[in-house]
């Protein structure tokens, strides 16, 4: 423990004196570390990052629900059920497929083109439907596996006890399928974290946009460090319950316990 | 004779090319045990899972108390709530205590309110002596411990038939005393029980008749000491004289 704490902090020291010798710190520190730039910044940035964060719940809770339902769609089983496979097949194909960038100008851009609505929609809502649309591809295909792990005698013992296949699927085979996952869809949630973002392409004031802005004013790009050091805050809790929970998992496994 | 309480008609069954079920007739009186006896392959699982519908048949008549429930337009939910499966692993739902195992059926098929519900599981969870593991999941539970409560989850919607696909063969041998003590007393209590296995003793001992299974139809059946004593088949002979072996 002390050999750790001891190297650490040489190594740090080593870093820091290299960094400050090298011939352009003293601008690059003028230009992106800007104590007085960061304070005049941080009202707009952090309020464009609660902008982020709500765009962040609002699209995690549209995948959750897109996402299953696209699974769901995609074990369906019996020729009836073909278009309705093929369809979802096809979509998480397409969107996984399509950079996120550009689902973001075609949504933002294209959609409002249509003049479906008679007033102008906000930039965030079109930014997130964008990224719902993105991410329940992939989410979709991490659930599906989960739901492919399942072992089928569990859904033969829940129809030999009378359930309907949609009640084996919401509360045999969902409950076991989003456990086994549950790392992976983690891992999706911190991807989403950063991505939200990109929604500033389309004009929101988020934190990114905000950082912009006052970047533009100062001529200084310390704002985009605070912008960033705001994502890397928001992201760390759930990057460690990962870490923490992927290990528990790991452990139960090896153990031989029944997930 | 008491009255038929499942009967099934020239029954065929084949998966691919392989036929499993070759013409099967059989009766079950109500208050009845029938084993189900013959060796892996012989298309015993496949006979369980045909007449409570887990597999469809590809010709043949099923009657489940005078109803043919093997024409297609049937609600098959509603018929397999009807019959209680036992497994060979269990199969109890490791994400759900030993309780909602028990109860996820009467509230979901049977629309019992959740204290109805809780009420009769802990009732039947008492009367297997596991009452302290209801909350518990079962991945806490010993081999026959799962294996009963499969039992009573099995039977807690009160089903016409108890259908046992093969229930001691995962446990290690000194669990197979309780699991069957428990068959034996809702076999005493009236259940109507059909059940495939490999305990003879048990069979001979608990079954008011025996089938002998072999190679997809039933080639002998009988009173338990008539067909163990002196079956009248040479397959049948064969096989019994395997086992003993």
């Amino acid at each position: 423990m002390l050999i750790a704490i001891v190297s650490t902090v040489v190594f740090a020291v080593i870093v820091w004196i290299t960094l400050v010798n090298t011939p352009g710190w003293h601008a690059v520190q003028q230009s992106f570390f800007d104590p007085a730039t960061w304070a005049k910044a941080w009202p707009r940035v952090f309020w464009g990052f609660l902008l982020n964060i709500r765009v962040l719940l609002v699209a995690a809770a549209g995948v959750a629900v897109f996402g299953t339902l696209l699974a769901a769609l995609r074990t369906l089983k019996g020729p009836v059920f073909f278009p309705l496979r093929a369809l979802a097949a096809g979509y998480t194909d397409l969107f996984r497929g399509m950079p996120l960038i550009i689902v973001l100008y075609l949504v933002g851009f294209g959609i409002p083109g249509l003049r479906l609505t008679p007033t102008r929609v906000p930039a965030e809502v079109w930014g997130t439907i964008a990224l719902i649309l993105t991410y329940s591809a992939y989410v979709s295909e991490v659930i599906r596996a989960g739901i492919e792990a399942v072992h089928p005698s569990q859904v033969l013992a829940a129809r030999a006890l009378g359930l309907s296949r949609a009640t084996a699927l919401r509360l045999v085979v969902l409950p076991q399928a989003i456990r086994k996952v549950t790392p992976a869809l983690m891992n999706d949630f911190i991807s989403m974290q950063k991505d939200v973002g990109l929604i500033s392409v389309l004009g929101a004031i988020d934190a990114v946009r905000a950082a912009q802005i006052e970047t533009a004013t100062a001529f200084d790009f310390t704002p985009y460090v605070l912008a960033g050091v705001l994502f890397v805050a928001l992201a760390l809790p759930m990057i460690r319950l990962t870490d923490w929970y992927s290990a528990r998992l790991r452990r139960r496994e090896q153990m031989g316990a029944l997930l | 004779m008491s009255e038929i309480v499942l009967r099934g008609e020239n029954l065929w069954k084949s998966f691919d090319e392989r036929e499993v079920l070759r013409g099967i007739d059989l009766e079950l009186s109500s208050h009845e045990v029938v084993a189900l006896i013959g060796s892996s392959g012989s298309g015993k699982s496949t006979l369980l899972r045909c007449l409570n519908l887990l597999e469809r048949i590809d010709d043949g008549r099923i009657v489940l108390n005078g109803e043919d429930i093997s024409d297609p337009r049937v609600k098959v939910d509603a018929v397999r709530a009807r019959f209680g499966v036992v497994f060979q692993a269990y199969n109890l739902f490791p994400h759900l205590n030993v309780l909602q195992n028990i109860t996820i059926a009467l509230r979901t098929v049977h629309r019992l309110s959740r204290q109805a519900a809780d009420a009769e599981g802990m009732r039947l969870l008492a009367r297997i002596g596991l009452a302290d593991k209801a909350h518990e999941h079962p991945d806490r539970l010993s081999g026959g411990q799962q294996q009963r409560a499969a039992i009573v989850r099995a039977i807690a919607s009160k089903p016409d038939v108890l259908l046992l696909d093969e229930i001691t063969s995962a446990l290690d041998p000194e669990l197979v005393g309780e699991v069957l003590a428990l068959v034996r007393e809702l076999g005493d209590e009236g259940t109507t029980i059909l059940m495939a296995t490999h305990e003879m003793a048990f069979a001979r001992e608990v079954a008011d008749r025996v089938l002998f299974l072999d190679a997809g139809v039933i080639v002998e059946q009988g009173p338990p000491a008539q067909l163990f004593g002196s079956p009248r088949e040479a397959r049948t002979r064969e096989f019994l004289r395997r086992f003993a072996a």
